[in-house]
């Protein structure tokens, strides 16, 4: 390129022509740069997501040994098994339930941490996210503990109060109590500093012309600060859906199912069917009924991202 | 902010000069309470961890009040910071949670540059399928990669399951797309001016990355470190379905199996052994609040 530096005048020129020039290289090149440093995402998600889940579709449709072609045999024969039903039933109760739960105690928080001067809100938060931060299998050995029926903190609380002793793992329904508060427990924290985040996006003028229109505390909360947060709301619940749906940590340690298979939810049914009871083709047709929920989440998540990315 | 908002909080009942700032204490008084009352619920079963911990198996079957400690003692932390066991649980945490954030970086960083910044056929489609798989849980993927781990066996004799070094192949799917899709945010708050002028003056886009875009997104960067990190330190489906010899296991496996032995549940290691893995992520989180809650809030993260 230097060769082509002639005169003094042309020195300019040239300049602009090796600008130009490496910058059409730089286009050039610039779409093998982007497939290298994207390869490794590429196949990491193809290899280890994309191909197994496509795979638990085929092995959903082989016998227990994995040897012949049973086509939808797994499904009929789910069909037919009461535990299958109980197992749906305990999942959206499961789910359903925590996540309200989760979304109005994360609601509630966020607006009283929101309250208080901003200088001990670091702090509050700090505590109150604690039980977000600890690996939730951690934390429910603490809550395996405290459940427990003779030695336990919160019956010998109770007796005091002339309750129990309650069964809190040991009776169907309260084992679906204390699954569910355990849930809520390890998640609220999560909704709580979303909702904070959101709060704080909140104009101020917003509530000063609310209060000077004569807006009462109500008022403001339900034209004021949901409509701003509405989309937080939301894909904050739609997360949350899809991870309590697909729970296994909690429910695995604290009954594993039991009492009779009573507090079963579908990841944790699948791993018994499927790896302790080494059926894997039943245990990953079981995991694939968590798939209808997940696309319908994944189609609202989306169509929200899309939203975004058009406002931004 | 407290001038700012004066009236935020709390229904106003009395129409009189000077109620709204009484309201406004009384509002401040409820959400003091009611913040302590959430404050114990969030901080009860770690600090039963810390008491249970400090007991002998002697005071705990005594059954005296369990709220308290009568006679502490550090003996179940010596015991387990001495077992080969629980410290072989640590060291294999440790290594897996490590070896994936430098591989979830080294994967994740360059993609998301090239996302954000260098627009390419598919690039929208490929940026949303990284979303998408995210949402893909573990729950619905262990059986399947049970099932591939043992076949890849079969055919190859590299042995993948009972093997630590699994779940350093497998936690990435779990962490690359989170960080990805933080570092696409981040990445793409830069001016545009600034990596146009790196590439006018001559720099690669690689140089452009390492030089201009991590150091500038280094918060960014933070966040999804730790992210990795927590992520990979708490996992507990994948090690339960793809280890099972003891000196394979991590931390939260090796402790619900090795410690609770049939019916006999020796609580005061339990519940040390569960605080010690608890303690990694929140001595982080201690120092780092602010990135992980940035990071927290910058994506969208599960729940």
């Amino acid at each position: 390129m230097a060769d082509v530096v002639v005169g003094r005048a042309s020195v300019t020129r040239s300049a602009g022509v090796r600008k130009r020039s490496s910058l059409r290289n730089a286009v050039k090149h610039k779409s093998t740069v982007a497939l290298l440093m994207t390869l490794p995402l590429i196949v990491l998600i193809s290899v280890l997501v994309l191909y197994p889940a496509i795979y638990s579709l085929h092995l959903a449709t082989l016998n227990k040994s994995m040897s012949r072609f049973v086509g939808l045999g797994n499904f009929q024969f789910l069909f037919k098994r009461e535990t299958f039903w109980l197992v749906v039933e305990q999942s959206c109760i499961f789910a359903i339930t925590a996540v309200i739960f989760k979304a109005l105690i994360g609601f509630i928080v966020a607006h009283f941490v929101h309250n208080i001067p901003a200088k001990g809100q670091r702090k509050w938060r700090g505590m109150l996210l604690v039980p977000w931060v600890i690996p939730p299998a951690m934390s429910t050995l603490a809550w395996l503990w405290l459940f427990d029926p003779s030695y336990s903190a919160f019956n010998y609380t109770l007796s005091f109060l002339n309750i129990g002793p309650i069964p809190w793992l040991g009776e169907a329904s309260w084992a679906r109590f204390s699954v569910i508060l355990v849930n809520i427990w390890i998640g609220a924290p999560f909704f709580m500093i979303m909702y904070l985040a959101a709060l704080k996006s909140v104009p101020d003028q917003l509530y000063e012309a609310a209060s000077i229109d004569g807006a009462n505390w109500w008022q403001r909360i339900w034209y004021v600060t949901l409509p701003m947060m509405r989309n937080i709301i939301a894909i904050t619940t739609l997360f949350s859906l899809i991870v309590t749906f697909a729970n296994f940590d909690i429910v695995r340690i604290l009954t594993a199912g039991g009492p009779l298979d009573q507090t079963h939810i579908f990841a944790t049914w699948a791993f018994k069917v499927g790896i302790e009871g080494s059926d894997i083709p039943l245990g990953a047709s079981v995991s694939l009924f968590m798939f209808p929920i997940l696309a319908i989440a994944a189609i609202f998540i989306l169509r929200d991202i899309n939203k975004r990315g058009n406002e931004a | 902010m407290t001038t700012v908002t004066l009236d935020k909080a709390g229904p106003r009942r009395k129409v009189k000069q000077g109620s709204i700032s009484r309201d406004r204490a009384w509002a401040l008084r409820w959400s003091y309470f009611f913040l302590a009352l959430f404050a114990i619920f969030s901080l009860t079963p770690p600090l039963y961890m810390l008491i249970t911990s400090l007991k002998s198996s002697a005071e705990i079957s005594a059954a005296t009040n369990p709220w308290w400690v009568f006679h502490p003692t550090l003996g179940n932390y010596v015991e387990l910071l001495t077992s080969n066991q629980f410290l072989r649980f640590f060291w294999n945490s440790a290594i897996v949670s490590i070896v994936v954030v430098a591989l979830t970086m080294l994967i994740s960083v360059p993609a998301a540059f090239a996302l954000a910044r260098m627009k390419f056929w598919g690039s929208t489609a490929l940026a949303t399928g990284v979303f998408l798989t995210y949402l893909i849980p573990d729950s619905l993927l262990f059986i399947p990669l049970f099932k591939m781990f043992a076949t890849f066996q079969d055919w190859t004799g590299i042995q993948l399951l009972n093997r630590w070094y699994v779940l350093v192949l497998v936690y990435p799917t779990l962490t690359v797309p989170f960080c990805t899709w933080i570092m696409i945010g981040y990445f793409a708050s830069i001016p545009k001016e600034l990596d146009e002028a790196a590439i006018i003056d001559g720099a690669s886009w690689f140089q452009t990355l390492t030089r201009i875009f991590i150091p500038v997104a280094l918060p960014g960067l933070i966040a999804a470190t730790i992210f990795a990190f927590t992520v990979s330190w708490a996992q507990f489906l994948y090690p339960l379905v793809f280890t099972t010899s003891t000196d394979q296991q991590v931390l939260p496996v090796g402790i619900i199996t090795t410690l609770i032995k049939g019916d006999v549940f020796n609580w005061g290691q339990i519940m040390t052994g569960a605080l010690l893995g608890a303690a990694p992520p929140l001595i982080i989180y201690a120092f780092l609040m602010d990135y992980y809650i940035a990071g927290l809030t910058a994506g969208a993260t599960k729940g």
